[in-house]
């Protein structure tokens, strides 16, 4: 295998009021620790998060997007399968 | 004795403030964009501690009748005479070759990093116990600081170091050029005395063994060896700087220097 670059990592940082980790950006890095290291310096220069993961962006398994319209597209004319037709009693009714 | 105090917190602020801007001039050619980032980081961080440190030595100024002085005009204004930097920071970012104009090496700058902010770890630990509470405040902050920047050096030291042939070989190298300026860290001299004195600053002789034990931790997992001890004292604390602080300051003060008081 030929490698000139570092490998890719993609990054996730969670921000102080969030429960998830977002998708920010991607980087290169030669191991682990040193991608960690480099999201602090690349994607939080502004204060914006409080926790970082980074995975090889060969472990993501992601849809082609092309299949969009069969994987997606027919969820759209179906609202019989969302919950939104019950009526909630004015009690409860802060959801 | 407030000019003493005075002179003392300048040291620690030129050697911020002049590392910051060696680091600096790392941007826009970076080995990668992600260390190219990282540099301008760190460069960022230095100066922050610079202004703090500085605008604390201004006012430090007045008590003796003088004016308070402006961290701008501190940083600006100098002379190279004026400075009291530690000679490490003042250093180029690659070999200290004179006839070269901007020597860059990776090798050196992260050695000289790795040398100088594991020296910052143990100076600020020690100055949170400064009699001087505002310097004790400085030195809280920087600490994180300069802690992460030890971790971000100390990982490519190692990644270097126990590198291939060519990096291994820039690393030696470095260490070995860098080495000697290391001494004027704990090299006492009668001013740290009267701040120790007065309970402002350490002995700087106690910060050594911190020091050793984490660069010699760190140059042993890159197997890198420590470099022999040499007699040799740098003189920037007292003033006594090297050729290359001149062009540096040149390039940083010229625009304050041609249009005194400009803003934007």
């Amino acid at each position: 295998m030929d490698r000139t670059e570092w490998p890719l990592w993609e990054v996730f940082i969670r921000s102080k009021q969030g429960l998830d980790h977002k998708h920010v950006g991607s980087l290169h890095a030669p191991d682990a620790k040193m991608a960690v290291q480099m999201a602090r310096d690349v994607y939080t220069r502004r204060q914006e998060g409080v926790s970082i993961w980074v995975v090889p962006s060969e472990a993501i398994t992601a849809t082609d997007p092309g299949d969009k319209p069969e994987l997606f597209e027919p969820m759209e004319d179906k609202i019989y399968r969302h919950p939104t037709f019950y009526k909630l009693p004015k009690e409860v009714d802060h959801m | 004795m407030s000019n003493a105090h005075f002179e003392y917190v300048l040291r620690l602020g030129d050697s911020s403030l002049v590392l910051g801007q060696r680091l600096a001039e790392w941007t826009g050619h970076g080995p990668v964009l992600e260390e190219d980032i990282a540099l301008a980081n760190l460069a960022l961080d230095l100066i922050g501690q610079a202004r703090l440190l500085l605008a604390h030595a201004g006012t430090l100024g007045a008590g003796s009748g003088k004016e308070a002085r402006s961290e701008d005009e501190l940083a600006m204004q100098r002379d190279a005479w004026d400075f009291r930097n530690y000679t490490i920071c003042e250093l180029p970012n690659g070999e200290p070759v004179s006839h070269v104009g901007s020597s860059r090496d990776y090798a050196f700058t992260i050695t000289r990093n790795f040398l100088y902010s594991a020296f910052q770890v143990e100076l600020w630990r020690s100055l949170e116990a400064s009699s001087d509470r505002a310097l004790a405040a400085i030195a809280e902050k920087s600490l994180k600081e300069s802690r992460y920047h030890v971790r971000h050096s100390a990982d490519w030291v190692v990644r270097l170091g126990d590198g291939t042939e060519e990096s291994r070989r820039r690393m030696r190298r470095a260490l070995e050029l860098l080495w000697p300026y290391t001494n004027e860290f704990f090299a006492e001299d009668p001013l740290e005395s009267e701040l120790a004195a007065a309970g402002i600053a350490p002995r700087s002789a106690t910060l050594a063994p911190g020091w050793k034990r984490c660069v010699e931790s760190v140059l042993e997992e890159a197997t890198l060896g420590v470099p022999a001890a040499t007699p040799f004292v740098s003189s920037g604390k007292r003033g006594v700087h090297t050729e290359h602080l001149g062009h540096l300051l040149s390039e940083m003060q010229f625009l304050q220097r041609t249009y005194p008081g400009a803003q934007w």
